[in-house]
């Protein structure tokens, strides 16, 4: 162990850890969100995310970007970024909605039980990623420069990057404006209807079918969003980038109480530091292994998780 | 009544997606195509073409098809039939793939497996059967020491690369703080060990990562390997995490030099990171530079596949070679084939191949070279490495 | 199972109905012929023109069927955890992995307790599986307080963290890994009977203890343990209103379900001589899962079809082609397909367990007018 090492480092680790658990809690909101409607466990959430790294690399592509590109001015940065955004949200929602449509509709016809979802989903997921494997010869795609980390600002010795920076609060922003859109507006309202009683949001001429339809929508907006923030941190993408990110995603959707989207931002963000400390303090490999330890010991005191599942209002 | 139907339907539907896959099976074994002598005969390769190895296995696979397409040109005639055998890179998936190998009794000689673990797993089976293998890339010492006879590798093994990256590290960069880190697979680990032990008080600190596929976010290794002060990071493991880690590196603003073994000699490594960040990167290798050997390999292959030789692609289509020069020579079983390959002495376009008695490189014959990435995003010859 | 259902069973139709209504000597006939065709599985390539539909290319079809039978015992494993006391487990592989582990640190000659021990496969087998029963138990009593999904992320970081211990403490070897692991026992005419080219042995030691798996499951099913396990899976707090402890029969289904898991993990290591930490990755407990789910969960028969699938489709699929593409690439993508196919026709399994099947009826009915 080494205490020292972690002490030293402690401020960049903490920086940097922000920035993955800002990722990570973007992307956990899809779980959370159709957890909180359909109590499922949505595991081709996943590939929603890698199709919008994907897309967001594809979008670039077009602009003659790759990963050899030298760094843009900053007004081109701005717009690839919008650019960039935009495509991956909407190749995520896209996902989102055909697995939807694929994997869920059918079944929920047939009110099958919870663990056929479950089933479908992976099959989804499998099918998927193992075809974007096959599709890119399941090489490595390297992400363009677009935004070239620069330190931007230091406190005592931890210097913040502006990369760093842009993640935490687009992903505080996002948060933000999810939380207003379920809380305030007419759509947030039938969603948290739906969430607390299906059945009765149904009597009540809330239209179920688009309700979720909406909640896959909205996972996906968010996870295209990650997905960006994934490509410009990490650099990197591949076939098995959703898989991997997507247990770390779900670990803390569960962490900060599943259906719960603060829960959500606090298990990310949470996870993402304690995985920087664990790799500082134990070594890199022991990275998810110090994640799912504190999964465990905090889901044996809380048993549903720190701020506990609820959508909107707690569930009676 | 309609349950009852659609249930009906359901179970036709899925027999007959299975029974139709069954229907269009491909067809193997044609046994017209032999003509002449020492023809209508097979060679496998045997290793990874699905999972997440299968990048690597693939490299080696195409090098391995070229040669006997080439071969078979000159024939003017399907002479020699490739057959491929995919382990995905497990060692829990290779038994039964090999066992089928060597049902197939048309097959002379293996190319692979690639990795140690399968190795372990698939090449007892091929020893039972007497197929002898060459192995472009499965680097564990003790493999060699299993007594089995059919065993050849076409690569020096984890301890003469390892002191080679120690002594290029410590004479040529004249480096004096050095990170070691690696991916804990049985090839990253190994190598990292020896450079270690090597370097001794140079290394000032070191860490271990995930291996392929299992990590992405290298920031916290990225954070050790500034604050360490070190200026080269000795990385053991194969090019698809060092593509991430590169790329880190420079994004966190570090000048040092990264380093590796042949795992990491690949256009995957700067295609990852970008040309400028990968450029300066230094791999080792146990072979020798293509352009000394020349031909045209590097031409064919990219005119056949379409994509740049990788890793191993080299090494495989001299093992090939190897094979099917034995075979021309009138080697058409496998003892004899397996006898021919103990006196071999091959002069390929990676290397000159000569195995000693359990099936090693002749280690006269073993020369280490540096690699140096340049602005093309290849690594390009650098210098031979002494390591007296 | 009660009276009036076993009376509605019989006079149901289908094959079930049929076999439930013959006397005893008929349907021991049955099942007689019934393991007489299983044992001769490895031949089924001789049958005329069917056989060659049947087997696989590409990998060896004694050996497919020696994985088929480690498959079937993880689902027969899991159906116990997931389909009878309806604990959702997503990390099941990490009891596969402790039977072979164990078996190897006992076994092998790359084990630091080689030296002390050094034992035979068949001594080692019943200390790894008391190993497995006690990773059941460790797991189980501190995480079964949880309910259903938090249950299936705590029981996947499990089985990662298995994984990851693994692969980076030295005494588990990592990659690296373990050689030499003996075979199981046995001569035959002055050869070995487990050898290295044929796994036809292996598949007959696999059904073996398939065989004794399915008797010793049912039994227990039907004894009051798995009345517990019914009631539990039904509902929790009721059962314990009524004074069943579910806390003991949850951790009776984990021990039942972990010591399945080491059986395979024992075969398997048995039979490979060679385990490394790359085996014991999570996609396998969720290929398992979804073979449970698939074949009928709380079924056997379905738990069974489903293991050996999940298996098979993947091998199947080697080797074939469509027009002049190759589709072994596509072989898992193709696999994730089937799943949702299978899944949308048959959301109840394909032989589900009859109180399942009853229920999904029931929830058919009830559907929310969309």
């Amino acid at each position: 162990m080494d205490f020292s090492g972690l002490i030293n480092d402690f401020g960049p680790l903490t920086v940097s850890g922000l920035a993955q658990g800002a990722i990570i809690a973007l992307f956990a909101l899809g779980y959370t969100l159709v957890y909180g409607v359909l109590r499922l466990i949505n595991f081709a959430h996943s590939e929603v995310f890698l199709m919008g790294t994907y897309a967001c690399l594809f979008v670039w592509g077009l602009f003659g970007l790759d990963q050899n590109s030298a760094a843009p001015s900053v007004g081109l940065m701005l717009l690839y970024l919008v650019i960039g955004l935009v495509g991956a949200i909407i190749a995520s929602g896209a996902t989102a909605l055909a697995v939807e449509l694929v994997a869920y509709r059918p079944l929920r016809r047939r009110n099958a039980p919870p663990l056929a979802f479950l089933i479908t989903a992976i099959g989804a997921s499998l099918f998927i990623s193992e075809l974007t494997g096959v599709l890119t010869h399941r090489n490595q795609k390297g992400v363009p420069p677009v935004i070239q980390a620069k330190p931007l600002f230091t406190i005592g010795d931890t210097t913040v990057t502006n990369l760093q920076l842009l993640i935490i609060v687009l992903a505080l922003v996002m948060m933000f404006l999810l939380d207003r859109f379920i809380n305030g507006s007419r759509l947030g309202r039938g969603i948290r209807a739906v969430a607390q009683n299906p059945d009765s949001a149904a009597l009540m001429g809330v239209n179920k079918s688009r309700v979720i339809g909406l909640v896959f929508l909205l996972g996906g907006l968010m996870a295209g969003v990650a997905a960006v923030m994934y490509n410009l941190k990490i650099g990197v993408t591949r076939y098995d980038a959703g898989f991997l990110l997507g247990i770390d995603a779900f670990a803390a959707a569960v962490l900060g109480g599943i259906g719960n989207l603060r829960g959500a931002l606090l298990g990310g963000l949470l996870l993402g530091v304690l995985q920087a400390y664990a790799a500082g303090l134990f070594g890199s490999q022991w990275l998810h292994a110090a994640s799912f330890v504190l999964l465990v010991v905090i889901l044996l005191f809380r048993p549903t998780g720190l701020l506990g599942e609820s959508l909107g209002r707690a569930r009676a | 009544m309609r349950q009852v139907l659609a249930r009906a339907i359901g179970g036709v539907a899925i027999i007959g997606l299975i029974a139709g896959a069954a229907a269009c099976n491909s067809d193997s074994g044609s046994d017209d195509t032999a003509s002449g002598s020492n023809c209508g005969y097979k060679l496998a390769y045997f290793g990874a073409l699905t999972g997440s190895a299968a990048n690597l296995g693939v490299n080696i696979e195409q090098g391995f098809e070229l040669a006997i397409e080439q071969y078979n040109k000159a024939k003017g005639s399907t002479c020699i039939e490739v057959a491929k055998f995919d382990s995905q890179g497990e060692a829990s998936v290779a038994p039964g793939v090999a066992r089928s190998l060597v049902a197939d009794k048309k097959i002379l000689g293996i190319v692979g497996p690639p990795f140690s673990g399968e190795s372990e797993a698939a090449d007892p089976i091929f020893e039972a059967a007497g197929i002898p293998t060459i192995s472009p890339s499965a680097t564990r010492v003790s493999l060699a020491s299993k007594g089995w006879k059919t065993f050849h590798r076409a690569v020096a093994n984890d301890d003469s690369q390892g002191p080679a990256a120690a002594a290029y590290i410590k004479d040529n960069m004249k480096a004096t703080k050095v990170f070691v880190a690696d991916d804990q697979s049985a090839y990253g680990a190994g190598l990292a060990d020896v450079v270690k032990s090597k370097l001794g008080a140079l290394v000032v600190a070191s860490d271990k990562t995930e291996g392929d596929g299992k990590q992405a976010d290298f920031s916290a290794l990225v954070q050790k390997v500034q604050s360490s002060g070190a200026t080269a990071l000795f990385y053991g493991g194969y090019y698809t995490n060092a593509g991430i880690i590169r790329k880190q590196l420079s994004a966190a603003g570090w000048k040092g030099t990264l380093i590796g073994g042949d795992g990491m000699k690949d256009l995957g490594l700067s295609k990852a990171s970008g040309v400028q960040q990968a450029v300066g990167t230094v791999v080792t290798c146990p072979c020798s530079p293509p352009e000394a050997a020349g031909g045209t390999f590097v031409n064919d292959y990219k005119a056949k596949w379409n994509v740049d030789a990788g890793t191993y692609s080299d090494v495989a289509f001299d093992a090939a070679n190897i094979f099917l020069q034995g075979i021309d020579a009138g080697n058409n079983t496998t003892e004899k084939l397996n006898t021919y390959l103990s006196t071999v002495n091959y002069k390929g376009i990676a290397n000159t191949y000569k195995f000693t008695e359990t099936g090693e490189l002749d280690p006269s014959l073993i020369k280490v070279w540096a690699f140096k990435f340049d602005s093309s995003g290849d690594a390009k010859a650098d210098v031979e490495i002494k390591t007296s | 199972m009660s009276v009036s259902e076993k009376a509605t069973f019989r006079s149901s139709g289908g094959v079930r109905g049929w076999f439930g209504r013959q006397p005893v000597w008929v349907r021991g006939v049955v099942v007689a012929v019934a393991l007489v065709l299983a044992f001769l599985l490895p031949y089924a390539g001789d049958i005329p023109l069917l056989g060659p539909q049947i087997v696989t290319e590409g990998i060896d079809w004694p050996s497919a069927l020696f994985n088929m039978s480690y498959y079937v015992l993880l689902a027969l494993g899991l159906n116990v955890v997931v389909g009878y006391a309806g604990l959702l487990d997503l990390g099941y592989v990490g009891f596969f992995a402790v039977g072979a582990y164990g078996t190897a640190l006992l076994t092998s000659p790359d084990s630091v307790l080689y030296a002390d021990t050094g034992w035979k496969w068949l001594m080692a087998v019943p200390v790894a599986l008391a190993l497995t029963m006690v990773a059941g138990l460790i797991l189980g009593w501190p995480t079964l307080r949880l309910r259903g999904d938090y249950l299936a992320i705590v029981t996947l970081g499990f089985a990662e963290i298995i994984r990851i211990f693994a692969t980076s403490t030295t005494t588990l070897r990592g990659d690296r890994g373990f050689a030499s692991i003996p075979h199981p026992p046995g001569e035959w005419g002055g050869k070995p009977i487990f050898g290295v080219t044929d796994a036809v042995p292996y598949f007959w030691l696999g059904l073996v203890v398939i065989i004794l798996v399915i008797l010793g499951v049912r039994n227990l099913d039907r004894s009051r343990v798995g009345r517990s396990w019914l009631a539990i899976r039904e509902d929790e707090e009721a059962a314990e209103i009524m004074g069943v402890r579910t806390i003991k029969y949850k951790l009776w289904a984990f021990a039942i379900g972990a010591f399945i898991g080491g059986l395979g993990g024992v075969l398997f290591a048995g039979e490979q001589g060679f385990i490394n930490s790359q085996t014991f990755v999570l996609q396998f407990s969720i290929l398992v899962l979804a073979g449970v789910v698939m074949g009928g969960s709380g079924n056997m028969a379905g738990a069974i079809l489903g293991g050996a699938l999940i298996s098979y489709i993947p091998d199947r699929l080697r080797g074939i082609s469509l027009g002049d593409t190759d589709l072994y690439e596509y072989r898992f993508a193709l696999f994730g397909a089937v799943i949702i196919i299978i899944m949308v026709l048959r959301p109840q399994g394909l032989i589900p367990s009859r109180r399942r099947a009853m229920e999904l009826k029931d929830r058919e009915k009830e559907v929310a007018p969309q």
